[in-house]
């Protein structure tokens, strides 16, 4: 898949690049459906496709109870939240590049991830503290929207620190965001000194970035921040296409800009910072997806933002089997799969001469 | 008709705009001339509704600036910025279609084919933006304002087009053919109104010359009464250079339109 995947488009001769979108979006839904295949007959224990098959066409009777419930319990909530996380991850980081203009805007490399964590960790352990009554009301919800917050507190400092008179210089970006991540990281430090030892435990399970412990609670926890993401995508395509040719001109096409980026920033906030909730820090996806499918689809947002949705899903879930399969019993980390098969990617991305030039940074 | 009255615009208390009133007809092709940091772009941005004025006030047909939504703002006029780069690799089509887009079209994609061959681009439409030539990006720029305001005049109300150095990085032939296009914009009844730094150009196309100098109007009319030696020599600091021939060793070639 990747290597297909990697190779440079080819426009059509009338430069007009509808259908291969449409094409593209299709033929990522089948892959998305494969890869939701795989990883609900995919696992450590003997379940497999054909159980799932049996399961699928209604003689659940004849699976044993314990193979059921892997199906039932296990398997189906953990598939359910790999397709959230990682058609959140790629669309946050496919809506941030829109919005700083910058193929290099990631919410893991600048900082986003971060605050999210930072605002997590802060959950976990000032939740039984002073946060204490605001965790009780929001009760499932109160980790979710502890990270949302954090993830947007961080991208709007980005955006004010990084953007003057509505131009985003890539080194500003880059560097403040290392920063922003930096400081965030260090609270996130400050945080674990006083945490007791459940609370470290919980945090370091956390803090591994996994989907390993997936429920239909954390599930339904992330779904409404996803959906929200999912249903405004349509809707602020057309404004991040103007966005690439400067806020000026964007205004000039009858995009209300300030209004755009507003709620561009809370977009990516809540999908960032659910996923990190309900699964740590999971990179690359953000970045490696969005500009492998810039090259198969170009850079309209029509079709990566969906695109991105379905391959972001994919691909997490993919991996997610990988992890759960190459060290059977034992199960890797997803955050290092995605990193070991991501930061190659993104290095070849950057070598490559469809990859980003240094004509691409202003 | 598009108006600017008392417009005045302040920056780090220095005014960039001074009380600046300004009367765009339709039919009219309006240019503004002026040294660097005259308030050019500035009373461009201020007539585009982008920015808004410290003082003063814009009106389209009688209606305030401010009262327009961005989206009916920009089935008005449309806007050619000076060099725009992308760092995504949008298609030349796809980058015209924008304007398209944004003017409401039927069928956008159409509407940016034709734009494009009228900037004599046509066959560069699945070309990636970022690959062209700085004088091919500005014409692919014109084409997207031309693709946002197709008809010069809709349902009796005239369409505008702002031009900001349309001609910077263009050779003298696509000088010509851009103001061409712009002029024949506004003899359909459409309002034009651009920025030029060549005074050659500007009194070939101009039917009213505005002239900028530390943000106020210094002189405007017909380019004969205009572009005089008092005033190009107050404005620009050289004296004595309307209508004088450069010396006999020196050739010299003047823009000028290919039908007049």
């Amino acid at each position: 898949m990747m290597k297909a995947l990697a190779m440079p488009s080819r426009v059509a001769a009338d430069g007009d690049r509808t259908r291969q979108g449409v094409v593209m979006l299709l033929l990522l839904a089948v892959i998305l459906f494969a890869a939701c295949l795989l990883s609900l007959g995919v696992g450590p224990t003997g379940v497999g496709l054909r159980d799932l098959w049996t399961y699928a066409t209604g003689n659940s009777a004849s699976l044993s109870t314990q193979d059921r419930v892997i199906l039932e319990a296990v398997r189906l909530p953990r598939t359910a939240l790999g397709l959230l996380v990682g058609a959140g991850l790629a669309v946050s980081g496919a809506m941030m590049q829109g919005l700083f203009r910058n193929p290099l805007a990631d919410p893991g490399i600048v900082g986003v991830t971060s605050g999210a964590g930072l605002a997590a960790v802060a959950a976990i352990v000032l939740g039984n503290g002073i946060l204490a009554p605001v965790a009780m009301v929001l009760g499932n919800q109160f980790l979710p929207l502890m990270a949302f917050f954090g993830g947007l507190f961080n991208t709007w400092a980005l955006y004010i620190i990084a953007t003057r008179d509505g131009r985003t210089s890539t080194t500003t970006l880059i560097l403040s965001g290392i920063a922003i991540g930096a400081l965030s990281a260090a609270l996130m430090g400050l945080m674990i000194v006083m945490a007791d030892d459940r609370q470290l435990r919980d945090i370091t399970f956390w803090n591994l970035g996994s989907l390993g412990g997936a429920t239909f609670g954390r599930v339904l926890s992330i779904l409404p921040f996803i959906g929200a993401v999912m249903v405004i995508m349509p809707f602020v395509a057309r404004g991040l296409d103007a966005l690439v040719l400067g806020d000026a001109a964007a205004f000039h096409m009858g995009i209300p800009v300030q209004r755009l980026k507003k709620i561009v920033i809370v977009a990516v906030a809540a999908a960032c910072g659910s996923t990190v909730a309900v699964a740590g820090s999971i990179g690359f996806i953000g970045i490696v997806v969005p500009h492998l499918l810039r090259l198969v689809m170009g850079p309209s947002h029509r079709f990566l933002l969906p695109g991105s949705a379905l391959a972001g899903g994919a691909l997490l879930l993919i991996a997610d089997s990988v992890a759960r399969t190459v060290a059977a019993p034992a199960e890797l980390p997803i955050g290092v799969i995605t990193a070991l098969f991501g930061a190659p990617v993104f290095l070849f991305l950057l070598l490559g001469k469809n990859g980003i030039t240094m004509r691409d940074m202003p | 008709m598009i108006s600017a009255e008392h417009v005045t615009v302040a920056r780090s208390g220095r005014n960039l705009l001074d009380n600046v009133g300004l009367d765009l007809e339709p039919g009219k092709f309006t240019v503004v001339i002026g040294p660097n940091g005259a308030g050019k772009s500035t009373l461009m941005k201020v007539i585009s509704g982008e920015m808004k004025p410290d003082a003063g006030f814009v009106s389209y047909h009688g209606t305030s600036v401010d009262l327009c939504r961005p989206v009916e703002l920009a089935k008005r006029r449309a806007v050619l910025p000076q060099a725009t780069q992308l760092a995504f690799p949008f298609t030349a089509l796809e980058i015209v279609r924008m304007g398209a887009v944004a003017q409401g079209a039927l069928n956008p994609t159409e509407q940016a084919r034709q734009a494009l061959s009228r900037v004599g681009l046509r066959g560069f439409e699945s070309r990636p933006y970022p690959s062209l030539s700085g004088g091919e990006q500005q014409r692919v720029q014109f084409a997207r304002a031309l693709a946002q305001v197709p008809q010069p005049v809709v349902d009796g109300m005239p369409r505008a087009l702002f031009l900001d150095e349309p001609t910077a990085s263009l050779d003298l032939g696509h000088q010509i053919s851009v103001l061409e296009i712009a002029r024949d914009f506004a003899n359909a009844g459409g309002i034009v109104l651009a920025i030029l730094h060549d005074l050659n150009l500007a009194a070939e196309f101009a039917d009213h010359l505005v002239v900028l100098n530390h943000g106020r109007v210094v002189a405007e009319g017909a380019c004969l009464e205009t572009v005089s030696d008092e005033i190009i020599a107050n404005v620009y600091g050289i004296a004595g250079a309307v209508g004088r021939l450069p010396a006999a060793h020196i050739p010299y070639v003047l823009p000028q339109s290919r039908h007049r």
